[in-house]
């Protein structure tokens, strides 16, 4: 018996070598490069003339991918982590009405509104978390619950005190507010307006801003969806408490044997990705100036395709925060795109369906190869 | 096979328990799960826990590595007095657990998995950040001291044989200081081969001073390397055998509770 043990200590020579294709397709982000990569020269090849890679063109397309960046970055960890978080969506619509509703109708310092909106909106996913942990229930059915809950109050809440359902009036109150500009500011104007005078970006010929650069500056929200990805991904590849959340989506129960805190990982990644939706609703409550009850429709399951294109396993354990973040560029730039091509707008969402089913196509065969599974 | 082995087995009988459990009750509502078992394990020994399904085994380790509290009885850890909190208590004193399914997560680096819960962590600007490299180091170390070579520390748990993940999961345990091992039927889903491979590395374990439990209700792979043989039958001790003491079909028996099996066993053959 010793001697059988011993006889596989030399090399094994059922191992076979895995060649480097297989090696790079097991990468999770490997999906989103090529998907990045065919999105772009397709539109350089069908609509580089359309305007898309102007500055304006380009900062168009940047905002809207750093929006679905942000909540990308959020799904991307909770899903590692083995959850689903579908409030999502009704959570921005949310935490935008109650910053609106505190500073306008309350008449709070914007600042205040803006925290108290994070501290409510963040207890709510601890909530959410909460409940997952302790009932056992699927994130799925619970957080289905508090899409309609919060979606709900998001209606009745401005009817009841304001007898509508879109508050203005938010750029009025947000002037000088030093928390505000954090969220609707834009930096590096001195750099646009150096690069407008240089002739590098277009200026405007007329009007009341003659001569000012087209693109005056980059959006707190691209700063923001920078920020976020960086510390997602170095939390997630680079600390301790990203081994954990993969632990606790791998296998949660054999997480827990070995000493890993998987129901406060679960219930810290829906308070981050409730503080992801808060951050996207505050910057576009700071950008358009008023907050509506529709807003965040269906961003919940915008973000969770993202995340799937970016190589993350639906069952959890599995995914990037690059890769995320690269399905949301994709995201940004397809939706944008097909605008700029005069490509009617419906045909986005068949563009989505086909994209999402090849990458969860992708990535069941990517789990089998890591897996063994055969 | 059960007399002659190539495993050593020491003179663990001499030295003092590092663990003594006296008169373990578990009662759950109405169902009395242990009703007074009394166990103890030497350094440097293994001690075989058998019993059929449904005996009581699998509530009787996880009150030794604190996931139930008793409902009475006593435990003493090191000749002092416990009482574990949650499992992470145990863990810390030293007392490890190797499940039967749930040691590893297939998704996982090996690495990662070692590491799992003890991520060695290097300050870079005042933050923690995990110590891959280090955990790379150690873990192809620590594998190919048990005998298995990795492609490399990235490689996934789930491109490991069931064998090899439970040589990880014990590598695991022991790397991070265990004095007590609790193997949970680590060898009933495994061929003959990978059987072989880990009773070579619960002898290895042995071998460095440490308590190895081995639940198992195979008779052959416990005497393959038991030194002492404690039987559960209802939830209860149906006593202890040193090795040499007790013959495979007297401990078969006993697991069985009595007749039925040596009936079996006659119109069989005994092959059981």
């Amino acid at each position: 018996m010793a001697e059988s043990a011993q006889t596989t200590a030399a090399s094994d020579e059922r191992i076979k070598e895995i060649s480097p294709l297989r090696r790079a397709l097991i990468r999770p982000e490997l999906g989103g490069i090529v998907g990045t990569v065919a999105v772009f020269t397709f539109f350089i090849l069908f609509a580089f003339d359309s305007g898309m890679f102007t500055a304006q063109g380009v900062m168009n397309w940047s905002v809207v991918s750093a929006q679905f960046m942000i909540i990308a970055v959020g799904a991307c960890l909770l899903m590692i982590a083995g959850e689903f978080d579908l409030s999502v969506g009704s959570m921005i619509g949310f935490a935008g009405m109650m910053i609106a509703i505190f500073s306008v109708t309350m008449s709070w310092p914007v600042w205040m509104a803006i925290l108290i909106t994070f501290v409510l909106c963040v207890a709510i996913g601890a909530l959410n978390g909460y409940i997952v942990v302790r009932t056992g229930l699927p994130s799925f059915i619970v957080t289905l619950a508090f899409l309609f809950i919060l979606r709900g109050f998001t209606i009745y809440l401005p009817q009841t005190i304001e007898r509508k359902t879109i508050i203005g009036g938010l750029k009025d109150v947000a002037e000088g507010d030093w928390l505000a500009s954090v969220f609707g500011g834009k930096v590096f104007q001195g750099l646009f307006v150096w690069l407008g005078d240089n002739g590098i970006i277009e200026t405007f010929e007329r009007g009341t801003r003659q001569g000012q650069p087209v693109v005056d500056g980059v959006p707190m929200l691209i700063i923001w969806a920078i920020v976020i990805i960086i510390f997602g991904h170095v939390l997630l590849t680079k600390t301790k408490f990203g081994n954990w959340i993969f632990a606790a989506g791998g296998d949660a129960e054999a997480a827990r044997n070995s000493g890993v805190p998987v129901n406060k990982v679960k219930i810290l990644m829906f308070m981050f990705t409730a503080f992801c939706a808060t951050v996207f609703a505050t910057c576009q409550v700071m950008e358009f100036g008023s907050a509506g009850a529709d807003r965040g429709l269906l961003k919940e399951f915008e973000a969770i395709i993202a995340v799937v294109i970016g190589g993350a396993l639906l069952t959890g354990g599995y995914g990037s925060v690059l890769g995320a973040a690269l399905g949301a560029l994709i995201f940004g730039v397809v939706q944008q795109g097909l605008f700029f091509a005069g490509v009617e707008s419906s045909l986005f969402r068949v563009f989505l369906g086909v994209i999402l089913l090849g990458a969860v196509i992708l990535n069941t065969y990517i789990r089998r190869i890591i897996t063994g599974e055969r | 096979m059960t007399e002659d082995t190539k495993f050593h087995h020491g003179d663990a009988q001499a030295r003092e328990p590092i663990i003594r459990m006296v008169d373990i009750q578990k009662h759950f509502g109405s169902v009395i799960a242990l009703a007074g078992v009394s166990f103890d394990l030497k350094p440097g020994e293994c001690h075989c826990l058998l019993g059929d399904n449904g005996a009581g085994k699998s509530t009787f380790i996880k009150t030794m590595s604190g996931v139930h509290k008793p409902t009475s009885g006593e435990i003493f850890f090191e000749g002092k007095p416990m009482h574990f909190e949650d499992p992470r208590d145990a863990i810390s004193a030293g007392i490890a657990t190797v499940h039967q399914h749930l040691a590893m997560i297939p998704l996982m680096s090996v690495s990662r998995n070692f590491f799992m819960g003890n991520e060695p962590t290097r300050k870079v600007a005042g933050i923690n950040f995990f110590d891959k490299k280090l955990a790379d180091e150690i873990t192809m170390e620590e594998m190919r001291k048990m005998g298995i070579n990795l492609r490399g520390p990235d490689q996934a748990v789930g491109t490991l044989s069931g064998g090899e993940r439970q040589t990880v999961a014990i590598a695991r345990a022991v790397h991070f200081g265990a004095k007590i091992l609790i193997l949970d039927e680590p060898t009933s889903a495994l061929g003959v081969r990978q059987t072989s491979n880990v009773l070579a590395t619960i002898d290895k374990v042995r071998s460095q001073g440490i308590g190895v439990v081995f639940i198992s209700h195979n008779v052959r792979h416990a005497l393959a390397v038991g030194d002492r043989f404690t039987v559960l039958n209802r939830g209860k001790t149906l006593g202890t055998a040193k090795r040499g003491e007790i013959t495979p079909e007297e401990l078969q028996d006993l697991m069985a509770g009595g007749q039925e099996l040596a009936q079996l066993e006659g119109s069989l053959g005994g092959t059981v």
